[in-house]
């Protein structure tokens, strides 16, 4: 098998998961940083490394393997306790998972270029290195446990590893026996699985060599009970669960004084260590049933020939060894209360990282940058793969309907044949009826399957949310500033298209809230701020429409010098911005040329490249605002549609044209008399139940010869807060139709978003309602 | 009539790279799964002349797969290799030391695999 395109994009598509599993796991031991991580969380993250080193592997992707094989070293120390999880280590493996990400951009292209090469070298040398070993245990603390050699032996390293720990820290452990029924013993067991894992550790789960008869099959969990016996009986009640006690024998006296000693220091230790106390004096009371030292597991022989010698392994003394037993907490396993004990991406992580080990070349805040440059200065975070994941249940049910049309199909067949042999004449008033129910059912068939394709489409906005989180940490990092990001919303789905495509604009705006919008933590304390800034990125569904919020709580947009700088580049006049609004003054970030390199250092604040941002936004339908406070933050909203693929339209006439208007837009539709037409400050307004609304003919903005008429048509349209009444002359009604984009010159008109073919050969433009939008101020302010 | 070969293996990619790879062997028959769970459903239903089984996969691991087979009256008889990656070495001794016949580090190469299979499988 030859690793053909399809390989390759297979590969791409698998790695990519794995990438995206590895970083939600990272993301919240980052988060969780300076506590005790969560040992199911360090496995998971291991098994992401592991299988991306089997799979790079398979498909000769040598510098993945390489890097990936150094990873789940690092890793494999982490979970095994040889290697204490620090911030060093912590900021090592984000900074891996960047360069993952950047391999297998490159893989995807199939590119590879040296910068990456080298950078791989050193990661993989500098993971190597990290770490000094723990302290080397004396006794193994699982030859105080009682257990069958036979069982132990199916214990992998990992597994090994936890039921040691668990012995260590006098936790109980039990053999939990369940029996069930063959053919659906796995819903059993997740459901056993589920009642356990609140009371404490399921260290393994193995199948019983003995099953129930023969439709049975019976496991044995061995589990670290986190409560006491009763409470356990009391979880495990109604399940097929039978319960047995596994026996620990107790460690030398002063061994377990030493235990306790070594476990004061520590905050997450001392939660733990009463129970745990309280378990030893029960466990002493069991029958301390001397292992003879034959019955240790006959399959290690083979470790220390295989493994580099290390704290783990298996003793050659004698299991009786006085000792001092467990091997007294190493550091290692505590973390002392000098960690870092909050929630948060602190700027003292960057001692810890090497500079030049980051991805992309941090752009130092106020250099002088174009647009562009910032917007590709950073890896981008769109996905390397087109695909979507379906709900099998989805696509049974599209599978259905085109099942059901296929029937409708037949119908039909039947009728035209009987058409086609009695001829037009003998067409009778039943016939007609007859078509029409089966063209009705036609119709309601499509719709439903165009809304379950389109349902197929969606993925939740979390995936470019968990992306750029890790963003946040890295150029907060970089920054020097402390922040806070709060995500709210993730679970809200938007077609696959605009999710990919919002992944820059949102980096972007992001970027810009921690360079320029958030003060320094010093500044913030002395204007009477808590030092941490807070960040939110926040989704929510509105009707048809999905508003993103990028918010920051730090100085606001200074709109007087967003005046000033505005005037001396000449995006607007003098005697223009007399009439500004505030609104209208903090709008004019996004004009194009308001931006420019040295603005960036000049104005407090925002302005690189936001008119790229507004264009991104405008390519799929969406508009933006901004809403700013001096000294209390800023906060850009995107209002987005929820899909782009098939859109319902208003299909109207302006001077013998057609135009379609997507109707997700479409307000309300009005009739005007000319003279209901004022003229305020020289742009025309309607008055529309009391409110004032903006107006453009739009035969006039597109140039058209006008025709006189005795009441005007207004389609009014809005997006967000936004309001604008479009005059034209005819309504030709809705129809469903596909926006295609417009190729090479005509791309650049505004107020045209695509063509779209009406099915009877009549191609007709798109509005593009977000730039009419602005078009209807931006255009009177021209003629101003 | 071709005989069965079940491969347990939690990456996909993984998964259908091997499968492939056996499936050129002329008379066999692959039947994939994903997890030690699906595999211990589908012993019984089946006559497996080999099982190849990854080590560490999230439901029971492979150790413990291998330990079920050759517990069985029904399958001990079956021949298990185990698909390791390198530096996995205790996790190896393990299973070979618990039943399997043979171990496949990945990347291997196809020629070795289709040798340990005809071998095995007592194919010509």
């Amino acid at each position: 098998m030859s690793p053909g395109s399809k390989a390759l994009s297979e590969f791409v598509a698998e790695a990519t998961e794995i990438l995206d599993a590895l970083a939600r796991d990272l993301l919240v031991l980052d988060e969780r940083r300076g506590h005790e991580a969560d040992p199911d969380l360090v496995n998971g993250i291991f098994r992401a490394a592991h299988s991306l080193k089997g799979l790079s592997g398979l498909f000769g992707q040598e510098r993945i393997s390489r890097l990936a094989h150094g990873t789940e070293d690092l890793l494999d120390r982490l979970r095994l306790g040889k290697l204490l999880l620090d911030g060093a280590v912590l900021d090592a493996l984000i900074e891996v998972l960047d360069a993952f990400q950047a391999l297998l951009g490159e893989a995807a292209r199939g590119t590879e270029s040296e910068g990456l090469s080298a950078r791989v070298e050193t990661m993989a040398a500098r993971m190597a290195s990290m770490g000094a070993p723990a302290e080397v245990a004396e006794e193994d603390p699982l030859d105080r446990l009682e257990l069958e050699a036979q069982v132990r032996s199916v214990f992998t390293e990992y597994e090994e590893h936890r039921l040691r720990e668990n012995v260590r820290r006098g936790v109980a452990l039990w053999r939990v026996r369940a029996a069930f029924d063959l053919s659906d013993f796995d819903k059993g067991l997740v459901e056993l699985n589920a009642r356990l894992k609140p009371l404490g550790e399921v260290i393994s789960t193995l199948p019983s060599a003995q099953p129930g008869g023969a439709h049975g099959i019976a496991f044995d969990l061995i589990f670290g009970a986190q409560v006491d016996q009763a409470a356990l009986e009391t979880g495990l009640k109604g399940t097929p669960a039978e319960l047995s006690a596994l026996t620990v024998r107790p460690a030398a006296e002063a061994a377990t004084s030493a235990l306790l000693q070594a476990a004061q220091p520590s905050a997450t230790m001392r939660s733990t260590s009463p129970r745990g106390g309280g378990k030893k004096k029960k466990r002493a009371r069991a029958t301390p049933a001397a292992l003879p030292p034959e019955a240790r597991p006959p399959l290690l022989p083979h470790v220390p020939e295989d493994t580099e010698p290390g704290p783990l392994e298996w003793p050659t003394s004698d299991a009786a060894l006085p000792a001092d037993a467990g091997g007294a907490p190493s550091p290692a396993h505590v973390p002392g209360p000098s960690s870092v004990p909050v929630v948060a991406y602190l700027q003292g992580a960057a001692k810890a990282s090497p500079k030049g080990l980051s991805v992309a070349p941090a752009l130092p805040a106020g250099a002088p940058v174009s647009p562009q440059a910032t917007l590709t200065a950073d890896t981008s975070l769109r996905s390397l793969t087109q695909t979507v994941r379906v709900d099998i249940g989805r696509l049974d049910g599209l599978i259905n309907m085109v099942g059901e049309l296929l029937l409708i199909k037949a119908n039909l067949q039947r009728l035209a044949e009987s058409a086609r042999q009695d001829g037009a004449v003998a067409l009778s008033k039943l016939f007609g009826q007859e078509l029409a129910r089966e063209t009705r059912g036609l119709e309601r068939k499509l719709e439903a399957l165009q809304e379950g394709l389109l349902e197929a489409r969606m993925v939740p906005v979390g995936q470019v949310f968990d992306k750029l989180a890790r963003l946040v940490r890295r150029i907060t990092r970089e920054a020097g500033k402390e922040i806070e990001l709060a995500i709210s919303g993730g679970e809200v789905e938007l077609d696959k298209l605009i999710v990919e495509e919002l992944s820059d604009p949102l980096m972007h705006l992001i970027r810009n809230a921690i360079d320029h919008g958030v003060e320094s933590p010093d500044a913030r304390l002395a204007s009477g701020k808590p030092r941490r800034a807070v960040v939110g990125l926040r989704a929510e569904q509105k009707g048809n429409h999905v508003v993103i919020e990028v918010s920051d709580d730090g100085a606001g947009i200074d709109e007087v010098r967003v005046r000033e700088v505005a005037i001396t580049r000449g995006v607007i006049t003098f005697s223009q911005a007399q009439e500004m609004s505030r609104r209208e003054l903090l709008n004019l970030i996004f004009q194009p040329g308001f931006s420019t390199a040295r603005s960036v250092s000049e104005l407090s604040g925002r302005g690189v490249g936001l008119d790229v941002v507004k264009n991104n936004l405008g390519n799929l339908s969406g508009i933006i605002d901004v809403w700013s406070e001096r000294g209390r933050g800023t906060a850009f909203h995107l209002t987005l549609p929820v899909t782009l693929a098939i859109i319902r339209a208003l299909l109207v006439g302006v001077s013998g044209r057609t135009y379609a208007v997507p109707l997700n837009s479409v307000l309300e539709i009005i009739s005007v008399q000319p003279r209901e037409i004022r003229t305020v400050e020289r742009r025309e307004v309607l008055d529309l139940r009391g409110q004032t609304l903006p107006f453009v003919r739009l035969a006039r903005m597109f140039a058209l010869p006008e025709r006189p008429v005795s009441r005007h048509f207004v389609v009014v349209v809005g997006l967000a807060q936004e309001r604008l009444g479009i005059a034209v002359d005819e309504l030709h009604g809705q129809q469903d139709i596909v926006t295609k984009p417009l190729g090479g010159r005509l791309q650049s008109v505004r107020g045209i978003s695509g063509a779209t073919d009406l099915g009877n050969r009549r191609t007709v433009l798109v509005l593009d309602v977000a730039a009419l939008l602005e078009e209807g101020m931006a255009v009177e302010r021209r003629r101003a | 009539m071709r005989v069965k070969v079940l491969i347990v293996e939690d990456s996909k990619a993984s998964r259908e790279y091997i499968a492939a790879m056996v499936e050129a062997v002329e008379g066999v028959e692959v039947v994939v799964t994903s997890s030690g769970f699906e595999a211990l459903k589908l012993l019984p239903r089946h006559r497996f002349e080999l099982i190849i089984t990854d080590i560490n996969m999230p439901d029971i691991n492979g150790l413990e797969l291998i330990n079920f087979v050759k517990k069985n009256p029904n399958y001990r008889d079956v021949p298990l290799f185990i698909i390791t990656t390198e530096g996995r070495e205790q996790d190896r001794e393990r299973g070979l030391a618990l039943g399997a016949v043979e171990y496949l580090v990945k990347p291997f190469l196809p020629g070795s695999l289709e040798a340990l299979l005809r071998r095995y499988l007592k194919l010509p």
